[in-house]
C-alpha cells in the first residue's frame, strides 16, 4: 500500500505546497487503491479518474507556474451521490435516477471546483438517503472495511468506507438523522454534521429538507475541519443558509482544549440498552476528558423520548413531497405500460418500478401523515415534539457547553441482521436525529474498538446551533489524548484489507 | 352534451337568493419568476425562461422574489387588507405533468394580506361592499397543449406539450368572502368587482392586467338558496372566465341552469365548470368536494416572509389614487358629458389625457385627440393608443398651436401623422415644414384681390345677402395661400372688402 494514501489531508496538503509530491501523485495513489480495494468494498457508484487527473495536472501546472493556490488545491476527494454534479451521473442510490446527469452543480460541488480539487468519483448511499446501512442502496450495498460482512453505516456508508479504506483522505457526506455520524462511528472515521444552513443545500437531492445537511467525512478532526470550511458559507441560492461566519474550523481543531469545558452526560442517552462494548470506551472517553479537566454534569432531556417517532413522522411527510417530482416527465427513468396509458399510468409504473421498497415505505407513511384527519396527530403532533427537543436542548446548553453521548447504540452490525426489520434500523440513529430535529452540530470521532467484536465505537459531541467550533476543539482534543495512548492513529488499527 | 334546461332569469330571482364568491389570479410583470431568476415571460419559445428551479429538477431550491412580495402587500393595501407580518409559504401536493414539482409552492395559513374591503359599483350606480377573505402569493404552473383531440381538451388527446415558460411566473390569488344581497344584478356586480380589481392592479403597475392576455383570471362561485333559507346552497366554481362580459354571462348562467336544477327538485353537484364563450353556457368539469386533499405542509426549503412596518408604510404611501375616486374626480373636473366619459374610460384613454391636461392641453382638446384621430389611427394600424409614438406633452402642445391659431385643424392632422412618423415635437414639425398659417393680412387681401378679379359679380352676391357666395374665393384664397391660411380669417376679409365698396 502506497505510504501516500496512509497521510492525513492536511500531511497531503502539506508536502504538496512545499513541492515534495504532486497532486498528479497523490490523486493516482488514490486512483491506484480504487483500483485495487473498489470492487471488494464497493463504495463508489462512479469514478471519474481521467477528470480526476485533469484536475490535478492543472494543479501541479499552477503550482509550478507560482500561482497561490487554495488551501485545498490538488487534494482528490469524493461526494456523495446525491449532490449533482454536471460530469458525472448523479442516482441518489435509486434506479429512479439510473444515467441522469444534472445540468447543474450542487454548490458544494462548484465550491470544490474552485478550490481545485480532483473528484475522484460519487459514492453509494441508502436509495434517496433512506437507511442507515447502504443495504437500501439500488446498486448493492457498501462494505466496512474492518469486517467485509459489516455495513459501512449508513446513508453515507459509500463516503465514511472510501474514507476508511484510504481510496479518499477526504469525501462528502449528507445527514438527515445521523448519516454521517453513524457511518463515522461504524467505521472509525470522523464526520460533522455542521449547524443547520451553514452549509448550501443547493443541489444536494432533497431527503427531507427541514432536516438536510452536508458535512465532512475525513479520518481525523483536523482533515474534517480543513474541508468544512471550504464548503461552508452563505449561498444565496439556498434561503435557508445561514449569512454568519461561523469562524475557521482548523483554527479551532488547532487549539483544541476540554479543559474547564463542561460536558454534558444525556441521561436519555446514557448507554441504557446500548452495547457493552460501547458502554466501555464511552465510560473511559468520559475518565479521560475528566482527566484533562473537562467537568461531566448530567442533563436531562426528557423528550428524547419521542424524538424517533417525531423524526419518523416530520422526515417522511417531507420526503414524500420532495419526491413527487420524480414522475418520468422532465428527467430519469420512465416506464410507458402497455396499451394507450395516460399520464397517471406512466407516473404509477415508473414510481412503482424505480422506487425501492423503504422509498416507498416512507412515501406511504408521510402521505398518511399530511392528510387531512391525520395532520393534528400525526404530522402536527411531530412538529410539537420538535419543539419540545429544542427545549430540551435549550436547557441542557444552560448547564454544559458540550453535550456528549455514544454515537449509535452498537457497532458495525452484519449485512440482513436488521433490513426486515424497520423498527431495529431506525433505532440506530436514537442518538443522532434529536441534533437534527433541533438544527444544533454534531460530531462522531473513534474512541476504540469494542471488546466483544474489535469494531469501532464513536463518540458524539454536540454543540449549541452556530457553535460548531466548539465540536473541533473538543474533539481534536479528545482525538490527541486518545493517540497519544494508542500510539497511532484509530484508522491504523483497521485490517489490511485482503484483496485479491 | 344537451344543452342545460334554463329557468327565466326574474322568476330564479323571485324563488332564489344568489350567492357568489370570486377568487381572482393576478399575474404579476416582476421581471423575474416567483422563486427563481428565470424570465417572467412566457410568450417565447417554448421552455425557453426555464431554469433547474423552475422546472423542478432534483436538488434545486426556491428563493422568494422580494418584488413580487412588495407587489403582493402593495395589491393587499389597496383592497384594504391588513398585511401578515409573519407569514410564509406552504406546499399544495398534487400531481399534473404542468406542475413540475407536483406540488405548488403556494400560501396557505398566514397569507401575505387578509380580511380587505372594496366598494364597487354597478350600472345602476348602486353600490356594494365585497368582503375580501385574503391575498395569497403563489406560483403558476406551465401551460399545457393537448394535441389530436377534437376539442383541444385532454379528454381525447393523443399526446401533451408541456411549455414551462409560464411555471413560476408570481401569481397573486384575491379570494372574496361569499357576496350576499346583490339580487338581480350579481352577475353585474362580478363582473364590476373583477373590473375594479383590474383597475387597480394596473394603477399600481404591478400586472398588465390584460385579461385576454390571462394576467387577471377570474374563477366564479354560484350558489343559490331558497329564500328564506339560512344554510348555502352547494355552489359550482366555473374557472378561467377571461372577459368582464363572460363573467356577467357565465354567473347569469349558472344563475338560471341551478334554479331549474333546484326548482325540478334535483341537487346541484359541487364541481369545477367551464365557460364556453361561443354557446354561451358552462359544462361540467371535475367534481370538487371540500375535503379535496392537498396535504398542505409548511414549505421547510423557504425562511418566513416578514415585511416590516418600515417596508408596509412605505408602500402604503406611495398608493395611487383609487381607480373610482379618481375617475369621480376627473369626470368633475373636465366637464364631459356622461356619454363622452364613458367612451373615454371604456377606450382606456382616461390615463393619456390626464397626462395631455398635466401638460396644458385644455380636457375637452386632448379628449378630441385621444378619442377621434390618435384612436382612428392606431385601429387602423391594430395597435393599442399606448403604443403609438407619441406623447401627452406632445398632444398638449399640438392643442395649444391649433388653439392660437397658428395651425388650423387640417394642418394639425398632418403634423400628428409627422409626430407619428417620428419627425420630431409639433412645434419643429411646423417649424421645418413651414406650416404655420398667413397670418399677415396684406399678404391675404392680396390673395383676396387677385381672386375677386377673375369672379368681380362675387361683391356684388354679397351685397345682395347671399353671403354664402363668399366660398368661392375663400376656396381661391386658400387654394393660393396652399391651405396654410385661417379661413375663418379669410371670410371676415371678403366680407369686410365687400362692405366697404
Amino acid at each position: 500500500m502506497s505510504e501516500l494514501i496512509k497521510k492525513t489531508a492536511a500531511e497531503l496538503v502539506a508536502l504538496m505546497a512545499k513541492g515534495e509530491v504532486s497532486s498528479v501523485e497523490v490523486t493516482q495513489a488514490h486512483i491506484d487503491q480504487i483500483n485495487k480495494v473498489g470492487d471488494a468494498v464497493h463504495s463508489f457508484l462512479f469514478t471519474s479518474a481521467d477528470s480526476a487527473l485533469a484536475t490535478a495536472k492543472e494543479v501541479d501546472r499552477r503550482r509550478a507556474a507560482g500561482e497561490k493556490l487554495p488551501t485545498l488545491a490538488g487534494l482528490p476527494i469524493a461526494v456523495k451521490d446525491n449532490l449533482a454534479t454536471t460530469d458525472a451521473p448523479t442516482t441518489a442510490g435509486s434506479k429512479i435516477l439510473e444515467g441522469w446527469i444534472s445540468p447543474y452543480d450542487a454548490t458544494v460541488v462548484t465550491k470544490l471546483r474552485n478550490e481545485l480539487m480532483p473528484i475522484l468519483g460519487k459514492t453509494n448511499l441508502d436509495e434517496f438517503a433512506m437507511g442507515s446501512s447502504t443495504e437500501f442502496s439500488a446498486y448493492g450495498p457498501s462494505k466496512n472495511p474492518w469486517d467485509l460482512t459489516r455495513i459501512p453505516g449508513g446513508s453515507g456508508g459509500g463516503s465514511s468506507s472510501v474514507v476508511a479504506s484510504f481510496q479518499a483522505p477526504l469525501a462528502i457526506g449528507s445527514d438527515t438523522g445521523g448519516s454521517i455520524r453513524f457511518p463515522g462511528a461504524v467505521t472509525g472515521t470522523v464526520g460533522t454534521k455542521p449547524t443547520y444552513g451553514a452549509v448550501s443545500r443547493y443541489g444536494l437531492i432533497a431527503l427531507a429538507s427541514s432536516l438536510d445537511q452536508i458535512g465532512p467525512v475525513a479520518r481525523n478532526v483536523l482533515d474534517a475541519a480543513y474541508l468544512q470550511d471550504v464548503i461552508a458559507g452563505h449561498d444565496p441560492y439556498d434561503s435557508t443558509s445561514l449569512t454568519q461566519s461561523l469562524g475557521s474550523m482548523v483554527e479551532a481543531a488547532k487549539s483544541g482544549s476540554v479543559k474547564g469545558k463542561k460536558f454534558g452526560l444525556i441521561k436519555q442517552l446514557a448507554g441504557e440498552g446500548f452495547q457493552q462494548g460501547v458502554k466501555n470506551r464511552f465510560a473511559e472517553a468520559i475518565q479521560l476528558i475528566t482527566e484533562a479537566g473537562g467537568e461531566i454534569v448530567e442533563v436531562d432531556c426528557p423528550s428524547f423520548d419521542y424524538a424517533i417517532d417525531a423524526y419518523y413522522l416530520i422526515l417522511p411527510a417531507e420526503a414524500s413531497s420532495n419526491l413527487a417530482k420524480f414522475d418520468s416527465v422532465r428527467f430519469g427513468m420512465r416506464v410507458t405500460p402497455e396499451g394507450n396509458p395516460t399520464i397517471e399510468k406512466v407516473m404509477a409504473a415508473t414510481r412503482e418500478l424505480g422506487f425501492g421498497p423503504e422509498v416507498k415505505r416512507r412515501i406511504i407513511l408521510g402521505t398518511y401523515a399530511l392528510s387531512a384527519g391525520s395532520f393534528d396527530k400525526f404530522y402536527g403532533a411531530a412538529l410539537k415534539v420538535r419543539t419540545l427537543i429544542q427545549r430540551d436542548f435549550d436547557n441542557a446548553f444552560s448547564k454544559a457547553d458540550i453535550l456528549i453521548s455514544p454515537t449509535a447504540p452498537t457497532t458495525a452490525f452484519k449485512f440482513g441482521e436488521k433490513v426486515a426489520d424497520p423498527l431495529a434500523m431506525y433505532l440506530n440513529d436514537i442518538a443522532t436525529i434529536p441534533a437534527n430535529l433541533a438544527g444544533i452540530p454534531g460530531m462522531s470521532i473513534p474512541i476504540g474498538l469494542a471488546d466483544e467484536d474489535n469494531l469501532p465505537v464513536g463518540i458524539q459531541f454536540l454543540a449549541p446551533n452556530y457553535q460548531d467550533a466548539k465540536l473541533y476543539e473538543v474533539g481534536a482534543a479528545l482525538e490527541g489524548i486518545l493517540e497519544g495512548i494508542w500510539g497511532k492513529r484509530m484508522i491504523d488499527f483497521a485490517p489490511n484489507l485482503e484483496v485479491k | 352534451m344537451a344543452k342545460a334546461n334554463l329557468m327565466d332569469y326574474e322568476k330564479a330571482l323571485e324563488l332564489f337568493e344568489v350567492v357568489i364568491g370570486l377568487e381572482v389570479h393576478v399575474e404579476l410583470n416582476t421581471k423575474t419568476k416567483m422563486f427563481c431568476g428565470c424570465r417572467n415571460d412566457f410568450g417565447d419559445e417554448p421552455n425557453t425562461n426555464v431554469c433547474p428551479v423552475c422546472i423542478g429538477l432534483p436538488g434545486s431550491l426556491p428563493v422568494v422574489n422580494r418584488k413580487a412580495v412588495e407587489s403582493s402587500i402593495a395589491i393587499g393595501l389597496a383592497i384594504g387588507c391588513k398585511i401578515e407580518a409573519n407569514g410564509g409559504f406552504s406546499r399544495k401536493n398534487y400531481f399534473y405533468p404542468d406542475l413540475a414539482k407536483n406540488y405548488q409552492t403556494s400560501q396557505f395559513k398566514d397569507p401575505i394580506a387578509y380580511d380587505g374591503q372594496l366598494e364597487v359599483e354597478v350600472p345602476s350606480g348602486n353600490k356594494f361592499t365585497v368582503q375580501i377573505e385574503r391575498a395569497h402569493m403563489e406560483e403558476d404552473a406551465g401551460k399545457l397543449t393537448h394535441i389530436g383531440g377534437a376539442t383541444g381538451r385532454i379528454q381525447g388527446a393523443e399526446y401533451s406539450l408541456v411549455d414551462y415558460n409560464r411555471a413560476g411566473v408570481p401569481l397573486v390569488e384575491i379570494v372574496t368572502r361569499p357576496i350576499l344581497g346583490a339580487g338581480s344584478e350579481a352577475p353585474e356586480l362580478a363582473a364590476a368587482y373583477v373590473r375594479s380589481i383590474r383597475e387597480i392592479v394596473k394603477a399600481l403597475n404591478v400586472s398588465e392586467a390584460r385579461m385576454e392576455r390571462g394576467n387577471v383570471r377570474c374563477d366564479a362561485n354560484v350558489s343559490l338558496r331558497p329564500k328564506g333559507q339560512e344554510k348555502l346552497g352547494t355552489r359550482t366554481e366555473t374557472k378561467n372566465v377571461n372577459s368582464l362580459r363572460s363573467i356577467e354571462r357565465a354567473v347569469r348562467y349558472e344563475i338560471q341552469r341551478q334554479a331549474q336544477i333546484l326548482a325540478d327538485g334535483g341537487s346541484i353537484i359541487q364541481e369545477t365548470r367551464h365557460w364556453h364563450e361561443d354557446k354561451g353556457s358552462t359544462s361540467s368539469g371535475r367534481p370538487k368536494s371540500d375535503a379535496d386533499d392537498y396535504r398542505y405542509f409548511p414549505e421547510p426549503d423557504l425562511v418566513p416572509v416578514q415585511p416590516s412596518i418600515e417596508l408596509i408604510e412605505k408602500l402604503r404611501s406611495e398608493l395611487p389614487e383609487n381607480p373610482a375616486a379618481k375617475r369621480k374626480r376627473l369626470a368633475g373636473e373636465w366637464g364631459f358629458a356622461e356619454m363622452e366619459f364613458r367612451d373615454v374610460v371604456n377606450a382606456g384613454l382616461m390615463d393619456f389625457i390626464e397626462e395631455a391636461v398635466a401638460e396644458g392641453a385644455k380636457p375637452q382638446a386632448a379628449r378630441k385627440w385621444y378619442s377621434g384621430e390618435i384612436a382612428r389611427i392606431a385601429n387602423s394600424e391594430d395597435k393599442d393608443v399606448s403604443e403609438m409614438n407619441i406623447t401627452p406633452a406632445q398632444v398638449a402642445e399640438l392643442a395649444r398651436l391649433v388653439e392660437s391659431g397658428k395651425i388650423n385643424d387640417r394642418i394639425a392632422r398632418e403634423v400628428l401623422s409627422a409626430v407619428l412618423a417620428g419627425e420630431g415635437n409639433p412645434d419643429e414639425i411646423v417649424t421645418s415644414r413651414n406650416l404655420e398659417v398667413v397670418s399677415d393680412d396684406g399678404a391675404l387681401i392680396a390673395a383676396i384681390d387677385e381672386a375677386l378679379a377673375k369672379q368681380p359679380d362675387v361683391l356684388e352676391k354679397i351685397r345682395e345677402g347671399k353671403l354664402q357666395a363668399a366660398g368661392a374665393v375663400i376656396g381661391a384664397v386658400m387654394q393660393a395661400m396652399k391651405g396654410q391660411a385661417d379661413a375663418a380669417r379669410v371670410r371676415e376679409l371678403v366680407l369686410e372688402r365687400a362692405n366697404r365698396a
